[in-house]
C-alpha cells in the first residue's frame, strides 16, 4: 500500500510535537544554546513490506529516493513488531540494490568452464528450458516396471522455495508438478 | 503454530524448549515481554544458556537429543499429580476431548514389555536390517463398537484405555531417570514441572515454543508429539496463550509447506498419488479418511473437493470428468518410497538426478553432511540457481579444494529480486498471510522469480507443443495465463484462492468447493484469501478485534478462513463456556458464536448433542491424539538416544530409535574416537545458510565469523584459551574454528556420568563478505523416521588444539 | 519545557542488537565498509561482543558479560553509548561549541565545527567519544551519539524517537520525558526487589547532575560495567571554569591553544590507531 509522509512513532501515546514549539530554553541547562536544524535529508518511509528473514513477519517501511533505498525501519502499526526490529530487520536497507555485492547480472559457467561468464536472459532461459525438456524426456517413466501409468522422471530436481513469495511456491508446485518431478523438497525439511 | 505470535502475551506460563526466541525470532519476545509483565514465568530448557535462557525465571540444561525423557517426565508428574489433585487439573477436557478414553486393541505392548520396542517391531533390538526397522500397527489400532466408532471408557479405569497405558508408560521417567538421561539437575527439573503444571488449572494457559531444536532428530516428531501429549493433560491446545507453536525460520516456510514444495504432499496438504492409484476415484478412496462416528466432522472427508478444484486450477477446461480431471498429467510416486532432502541427495550423488533447479536455497552450506551434498552437486549434469547473492550451492564448482576443470556440471545462476523489489504474499508462523508491496528497484538485469517460472513455464508449454514429448499434454495443457511479458501476481493470488466457475465470481470460502468441476481452487487451505471484497493478506485494520486478546482478525489474513487460533472449539465447557472467561476466544451466546472464526459452527456438545460435533475436526475420530497410532516409531513417545550418543541408553536396551532409515553406517561415529556431543545452531545476527547476511557489513561486524562453544572444563581438558583456533572433526569432516569458551556451557552430569557438548553457528560458507567453514561438514546423512528431518542438532565430535 | 531521556531496562533486553544496527542505518555509519583496513572488526574474539569498541561509526554498541553469583551463570547485556550528562565534561571542554546541551537536555553535538582538539574524549568519565583524522585533508573530528538530532537527521525535532529506541523489540529502550522516565525506572526497580533483586537500583537518576540515558539494573552498576558514582576530573572543571575564560581572552593564547589542539588530534589518532591494531592482533 502506499503511505504518505507519517507519524514514525512507535507508540501514538507518545506522539509529542516537534522542538519549535516547545518554547524556551530549559533554564536548569546552563550551557544550552538553540539546535542547528536542517529539513531531513532522507526520507522516511513509503510502502509496507514484510521482513524476509525468520516467520515473525514482521512489518517494515521502506523509503526510496531517486531509485535508492534510503530508509527502512519498523512499521508501528503492525501488530507483531510494533515498530520493532532486531539486528536483521534494522540492517534490512542492506539488502538493497544498493549492495555492490547482489547479483545483478545472469551468469553462466559451463562445463569444466573456470570462470563465470555474463549471459542475457532469453539465451539463458531458453538454453534451461532445453536442458530441462531435453533431461526429462530422456528420462521419463510413463508407466513403471509393473505396468502402473506413474508418469514422472526422477532426473530433474526442484529445490527451494521458502525464500520465495506465495505465489511463487504455487506456480513452482504446479510447473514442476506439471514436469513429472518427484524430487521436489526445500527448506521444510532441514 | 496453533496460535500466533500476539497470543503468546495472553500465557501464564511460557515453556522455549528446542527452541531460542530471544535471538531467533526476537519480535516473539515483545510478546513474551508483555507476558511477563501480567506475571508470566518463563522457562527455558536448552543444552546451553541462551540469550532466551538469560531472560527466564527457570532455566535448565538438558543434553542434546534428550527432549522425550524431560517432557515424559513432565507428563509423569502431571499424571501422579492429577491422582492427587485432580481439581487442580480439567478433567472434563480430557475425558471429552482427548483420546483419554478410547479402548486400544488388548495386543498391544510398550516399551516396559518389550525392552524399548513397541509390539509389532519386524525386527530384533537394535535391528540393523533396513527392511526390518519397521512396525506392524495392527496391535496399535482403536478398539471399535459395531458400528464402527471407536470404544471408550469415560471412568478412564479399564487397563486398555489410553489413560491407564499412559500412566504406565510414562510410569518410567522419574526425576531420577531425567536426570541420568537428560543431564537435568533434579531439583530444577521438579521446580520445572510444578510451574509448569499450574497451566492445567482451569483458566490458565501454557505455551510450548518450539523450533528446530524440537525437529532436528531422529525422533524429532515424536519430541513433538510428547509437546502435544503434556499440552493436552494440561488443557492448553485451542485455548488464549496456549498451543503448541513452531516458531519457523524463514520468512515463508509455512507458506512454501502450505503450496508443498515437497515429494510427498500437493497445495493444501493433499497425499501426492502412488504408483498404485490406477485412477482419480482410486486415489480419492485410499487417501480420503473415513469415520462412523456422526459426532465426528472429520474434515479431511471433504478431500475429493479440494482435489478436483485444484485440477481445474492446474488444468482448466482441460481438466474433465473424462479424463478424471486431469489426475495422470500428475506423476506419482512410487509406493513407500522417500524422496525427500536426504534422498535427493543420494539420489544426485549415485547420478539418478541429472539436473536440478535451485530457488533461493544453499544446500552447500545448510544441507547435511555438507561435503556429500557439495560432492552430489558435482555429478549433476546441469544446475540452474536463482538468487540474489553469489552462494556456495552455485559456486561449488569453485569451492576450496577441487579443480575446476574436472568438475562437468554446467550452472545457470539467475540473479533475483529480493523481498521488497516484488509484490506478492508470505505466511507466517502463525499462518498469517501478509501483502507486501514492490518499492524498489533491483540491481541490473535482476527480475522476480514469478518472471522467470512464468518464462520458463511459457517456454516450455510452447517446445511441447511444437516438439511434443512423454506425457507432453500434462506441460501443454497447463492453465497458465498470467499475462504477456510480466505475470501478474493478483491472477495468481486470486487462482489460489478459486472461482465458482459457473459464476467466474471468486469463492468466499473453502466450504464451497465441490468434487463435479464447478469451482476451482489452487490451495483450499487459501480459500477466502483473497475474494469478490478483495485482497485479505493486504488488510491493515490494527484493531485488536474480540473480547481485546490480541486476535487482529483484520490484519491481513490468516489460514483457515482467518480462524486464528485453531482447535478452539476445545477452548469452552460442553456448553459453550469459555474456560477462561478473562481470555475467551469463542463464547456461545444465544443461538450462536462469538469471538474468533469457530473451528466449525455447530452448537456446543451438550447444548445440540444431535448436531454437535467433537472439536477436533481434522482428526477422524473428532477427538485430540494422546496415542497416536500413526507414527513410524511406536504410538507414545519413548526416548532412544541419537544416531551417534556419547552413552548407552539408560531407558532401555534398544539404543537408538528403531524405525528410522540409516543411509550411511560406516559413516557412524562412535564415542571411544568421538566423545563430544555437538549441535549445529543460529545466532540473532545470521540467517540459515548466511546468503541473507554474509553480504551485510552491519552484521559481519556484529558476528565476523564461525565459532565452536565450549565450557571452560572442556576447554582445559582440551588445552586451549579463550579464542584460540581449534579443529572440530566428525566421521564426515572437520572444520576449523575459533573457540568460544564460556560458562554458558556446562558438562552435563547424568547420574554420575559427565558428558561434555559444544556447539557451532551453521551460518558460514565459502562465498561472500564473511566467509568460514560450516558446521554441515560434520552432521550425519540420517533423519527423522517420520518425516526425515536431518539429526543436525545431535552428533558426535572430537576437537583437538591447532 | 521538559526534558527528555531514554530509560534503558536490561532486565528486558535481550541484546538482539537491533539498536546497534538502527544507529548505524539511521545515522548512515559505515554502510558498505566492508574490510578489515576499512574499520570492520572481522574477527571473533572468544565473545559475541563485536566490535570490541565504541567508534567513530559505532556509537551504540552491546555488552555481553558472563557473571556467575550463587555459582549459576547469569548473562548481563549492557548498553554503550553516549550517557548525556546534565554535567558534562565533554560540553565543559569543548573550545569550539561543537558540543552543546539540546533544549531538551541531552547532548547534541555539531560536526562542522568540531575542531578535532580532543579534549572531550579525557573529560568524558564514560570514555564515549571518538576520533577520526581524513588522511587527505588532515582534519580530525570526533564522533558520538548525537540522540539522533544530527542536522538533517533530527529524528527528535520530526517528533520521532531516537531510532534505537524505536527498533527495540522487548520495548528495554523507551524514550520520553525524563522526569516521567525517572518515575517509570523506580517503579520497575520496585517491582525488581520485591521479586527478589534486593541489589536492583535506578542508574542515573542522580549522576552527574543526573544522565539523561537511565539504567534499571538488577545488580549493581559495577556487576554491569558502569562507573559507581562518575566524577569529571579535577582538570576538566579547572579547565571549564577557568582556563578557558581566561585563555580565550588572550589572543596569543589562542594561537598555542590551537597548536595544542593539533598535537593532542595527533595523539589521540595515534593512541585510536594504536588501539585497533591491538584489537586485531
Amino acid at each position: 500500500m502506499e503511505l504518505s509522509r507519517r507519524d514514525f512513532l512507535k507508540t501514538s501515546g507518545a506522539a509529542m510535537g516537534g522542538i519549535f514549539m516547545l518554547g524556551a530554553l530549559n533554564p536548569d541547562i546552563a550551557h544550552a544554546v538553540t539546535h542547528k536544524f536542517l529539513p531531513l535529508k532522507k526520507k522516511i518511509g513509503e510502502k509496507t513490506t514484510i521482513c524476509p528473514y525468520d516467520a515473525s513477519g514482521c512489518g517494515f517501511i521502506v523509503a526510496t529516493e531517486n531509485g535508492r533505498v534510503v530508509n527502512i525501519e519498523g512499521d508501528p502499526d503492525h501488530p507483531i513488531n510494533r515498530g520493532g526490529g532486531c539486528a536483521k530487520g534494522a540492517s534490512m536497507r542492506q539488502l538493497s540494490a544498493n549492495n555492490p555485492w547482489r547479483l545483478s547480472k545472469v551468469l553462466y559457467r559451463p562445463p569444466g568452464g573456470l570462470n563465470w561468464e555474463e549471459k542475457d536472459w532469453d539465451w539463458a532461459l531458453t538454453e534451461i528450458a532445453r536442458r530441462i525438456k531435453d533431461t526429462r524426456d530422456a528420462n521419463f517413466t510413463e508407466l513403471d516396471s509393473k505396468g502402473n501409468l506413474v508418469n514422472r522422471t526422477e532426473a530433474i530436481a526442484n529445490l527451494g522455495g521458502s525464500a520465495l513469495d506465495n505465489e511463487e511456491c504455487y506456480l513452482l508446485s504446479k510447473l514442476t508438478r506439471a514436469l513429472g518431478v518427484v524430487y521436489l523438497e526445500h527448506h521444510a525439511r532441514i | 503454530m496453533t496460535n500466533h505470535w500476539n497470543d503468546i502475551a495472553n500465557a501464564d506460563v511460557i515453556m522455549a524448549i528446542g527452541s531460542n526466541p530471544a535471538e531467533n525470532h526476537p519480535a516473539a519476545f515483545g510478546h513474551i515481554t508483555d507476558a511477563k509483565e501480567r506475571g508470566a514465568q518463563l522457562i527455558s530448557v536448552d543444552p546451553r544458556f541462551t540469550r532466551t535462557s538469560a531472560k527466564a525465571d527457570i532455566y535448565s540444561p538438558l543434553r542434546s537429543g534428550t527432549d522425550i525423557a524431560f517432557i515424559d517426565g513432565m507428563i509423569k508428574y502431571v499424571l501422579d499429580d492429577i491422582d492427587h489433585n485432580p481439581g487442580n487439573y480439567n478433567m472434563s477436557y480430557i475425558k471429552e476431548y482427548t483420546n483419554a478414553a478410547y479402548l486400544i486393541n488388548p495386543g498391544y505392548k510398550g516399551p516396559a514389555d518389550l525392552d524399548g520396542l513397541f509390539s509389532g517391531y519386524a525386527g530384533g533390538l537394535n535391528e540393523t536390517d533396513g527392511n526390518k526397522r519397521k512396525y506392524d500397527k495392527s496391535s496399535w489400532q482403536f478398539q471399535l463398537d459395531e458400528k464402527g466408532i471407536p470404544k471408550r471408557d469415560m471412568t478412564l479405569q479399564d487397563p486398555n484405555c489410553v489413560f491407564q497405558i499412559m500412566k504406565r508408560h510414562f510410569a518410567r521417567y522419574t526425576p531420577e531417570k531425567v536426570n541420568e538421561i537428560t543431564g537435568a539437575p533434579v531439583d530444577t527439573f521438579l521446580q520445572i514441572c510444578q510451574t509448569y503444571a499450574t497451566s492445567g488449572q482451569v483458566g490458565k494457559a501454557g505455551t510450548i515454543l518450539y523450533a528446530m531444536g524440537t525437529t532436528q532428530h531422529t525422533y524429532g516428531a515424536q519430541n513433538i508429539r510428547s509437546y502435544c501429549i503434556l499440552q493436552l493433560l494440561l488443557g492448553n491446545i485451542g485455548i488464549a496463550g496456549g498451543g503448541i507453536n513452531a516458531m519457523r525460520g524463514e520468512s515463508n516456510v509455512q507458506g512454501s509447506t502450505d503450496h508443498c514444495l515437497l515429494f510427498h504432499i500437493l497445495p493444501g496438504y493433499l497425499k501426492v498419488p502412488d504408483d498404485t492409484d490406477d485412477t482419480l476415484d482410486k486415489y480419492l478412496e485410499r487417501v480420503t479418511p473415513k469415520s462412523n462416528d456422526p459426532k465426528s466432522a472429520n474434515w479431511w472427508q471433504h478431500t475429493p473437493k479440494y482435489m478436483v478444484s485444484l485440477l481445474k486450477a492446474w488444468y482448466g477446461n482441460a481438466a474433465t470428468r473424462d479424463n478424471q480431471f486431469g489426475f495422470h498429467y500428475l506423476p506419482k510416486i512410487e509406493t513407500g518410497k522417500n524422496y525427500s532432502h536426504i534422498s535427493l541427495f543420494e539420489a544426485m550423488y549415485s547420478g539418478v538426478i541429472k539436473g536440478m533447479m535451485c530457488w533461493g536455497q544453499n544446500p552447500a552450506v545448510g544441507g547435511p553432511n555438507a561435503n556429500l551434498e557439495r560432492l552430489a552437486l558435482g555429478e549433476l549434469d546441469w544446475l540452474v540457481v536463482t538468487d540474489i547473492w553469489h552462494t556456495e550451492t552455485a559456486n561449488f564448482w569453485q569451492r576450496p579444494g577441487v579443480n575446476k576443470a574436472d568438475i562437468k556440471t554446467e550452472v545457470f545462476l539467475l540473479p533475483a529480486l529480493n523481498s521488497f523489489e516484488k509484490e506478492g504474499s508470505v505466511t507466517n508462523s502463525g499462518r498469517w498471510s501478509q501483502w507486501r508491496y514492490a518499492a524498489a528497484a533491483g540491481p541490473g538485469v535482476a527480475m522476480g522469480d514469478l518472471w522467470m517460472l512464468d518464462w520458463l513455464a511459457r517456454k516450455l508449454m510452447e517446445m511441447y507443443a511444437n516438439e511434443g514429448g512423454p506425457n507432453a499434454e500434462a506441460i501443454t495443457q497447463l492453465n497458465w495465463n498470467y499475462g504477456h511479458e510480466h505475470p501478474d501476481v493478483h491472477a495468481v493470488a486470486k487462482e489460489i484462492n478459486g472461482y465458482d466457475l459457473t459464476t467466474g465470481k471468486l469463492l468466499p470460502s473453502f466450504t464451497k468447493l465441490m468434487d463435479d468441476g464447478t469451482t476451482s481452487s489452487g490451495n483450499w487451505l487459501y480459500c477466502a484469501s483473497y475474494t469478490e471484497d478483495g485482497n485479505m493478506a493486504a488488510r491493515r485494520d490494527p484493531t485488536p478485534g474480540p473480547f481485546n486478546i490480541g486476535l487482529y482478525p483484520n490484519w491481513s489474513w490468516c489460514w483457515p478462513v482467518n480462524r486464528r487460533i485453531i482447535y478452539n472449539r476445545a477452548s469452552v465447557d460442553l456448553n459453550g463456556e469459555p474456560w477462561d472467561k478473562n481470555h475467551p476466544v469463542i463464547w456461545w451466546q444465544g443461538d450462536k458464536w462469538v469471538g474468533d472464526v469457530p473451528d466449525g459452527g455447530w452448537p456446543p456438545m451438550a447444548v445440540d448433542p444431535e448436531n454437535t460435533k467433537y472439536p477436533f475436526i481434522m482428526k477422524p475420530e473428532g477427538h485430540a491424539r494422546f496415542f497416536g497410532p500413526g507414527m513410524a516409531e511406536g504410538p507414545l513417545p519413548e526416548h532412544y538416544e541419537p544416531w551417534e550418543s556419547p552413552i548407552k541408553n539408560p531407558m532401555s536396551p534398544q539404543q537408538s530409535n528403531p524405525a528410522f532409515k540409516i543411509w550411511r553406517p560406516d559413516e557412524q561415529g562412535t564415542p571411544d574416537k568421538y566423545p563430544i556431543v555437538c549441535s549445529t545452531y543460529r545466532l540473532c545476527e545470521h540467517w540459515q545458510g548466511g546468503q541473507m547476511t554474509r553480504n551485510m557489513p552491519w552484521l559481519i561486524e556484529m558476528q565476523p565469523e564461525p565459532f565452536v562453544e565450549m565450557s571452560e572444563e572442556l576447554a582445559a581438558k582440551i588445552g586451549i584459551v579463550n579464542g584460540e583456533k581449534v579443529i572440530v572433526e566428525s566421521t564426515r569432516g572437520q572444520v576449523y574454528l575459533t573457540a568460544v569458551i564460556t560458562k554458558r556451557f556446562k558438562p552435563f552430569q547424568m547420574n554420575g556420568t559427565t558428558v561434555h557438548q559444544v556447539g557451532i553457528p551453521w551460518h558460514w560458507g565459502f562465498t561472500g563478505l564473511s566467509t568460514g567453514d560450516s558446521a554441515n561438514k560434520l552432521t550425519p546423512h540420517v533423519g527423522d523416521a517420520n518425516t526425515m528431518i536431518p539429526e543436525y542438532k545431535a552428533f558426535l565430535v572430537n576437537i583437538r588444539k591447532v | 519545557m521538559a526534558e527528555k531521556a531514554i530509560l534503558y531496562d536490561a532486565t528486558r533486553c535481550t541484546a538482539c542488537r537491533g539498536c546497534q544496527a538502527a544507529c548505524k542505518q539511521w545515522n548512515e555509519n559505515d554502510e558498505f565498509i566492508p574490510t578489515v583496513e576499512n574499520g570492520v572488526q572481522s574477527v571473533n574474539r572468544g565473545s559475541y561482543e563485536n566490535p570490541p569498541d565504541l567508534s567513530p561509526t559505532t556509537w551504540l554498541k552491546m555488552e555481553f558479560r558472563e557473571v556467575t553469583p550463587d555459582g549459576k551463570v547469569r548473562w548481563l547485556f549492557n548498553r554503550r553509548s553516549c550517557m548525556h550528562c546534565t554535567d558534562a565534561g565533554c560540553v565543559k571542554v569543548c573550545p569550539s561549541g561543537a558540543l552543546y546541551h539540546h533544549e531538551l537536555g541531552f547532548v547534541a553535538y555539531d560536526k562542522d565545527i568540531c575542531t578535532g582538539c580532543g579534549y572531550c574524549e579525557d573529560a568524558c568519565p564514560f570514555d564515549v567519544p571518538r576520533y577520526e583524522r581524513n588522511f587527505v585533508s588532515g582534519i580530525a573530528k570526533m564522533d558520538k551519539c548525537t540522540f539522533c538530532t544530527t542536522p538533517g537527521l533530527d529524528r527528535i525535532a520530526g517528533g520521532w524517537e531516537p531510532a534505537c529506541v524505536k527498533t527495540c523489540p522487548p520495548d528495554a529502550l523507551q524514550y520520553g520525558d525524563r522526569d516521567q522516565l525517572v518515575a517509570e525506572g523506580k517503579k520497575r526497580v520496585e517491582a525488581l526487589i520485591a521479586k527478589g533483586w534486593t541489589n536492583a537500583n535506578l542508574y542515573g537518576e542522580k549522576e552527574l547532575g543526573g544522565l539523561h540515558v537511565m539504567y534499571v539494573l538488577d545488580d549493581h552498576p559495577a556487576v554491569y560495567g558502569l562507573p559507581v558514582d562518575p566524577q569529571i576530573s579535577a582538570a576538566t572543571i579547572a579547565w571549564q571554569d577557568v582556563i578557558q575564560p581566561i585563555g580565550w581572552v588572550v589572543g596569543g593564547l589562542t594561537i598555542l591553544g590551537l597548536g595544542f589542539n593539533y598535537l593532542v588530534a595527533r595523539a589521540n589518532i595515534n593512541r585510536e590507531k594504536e588501539k585497533k591494531d591491538a584489537a586485531r592482533s
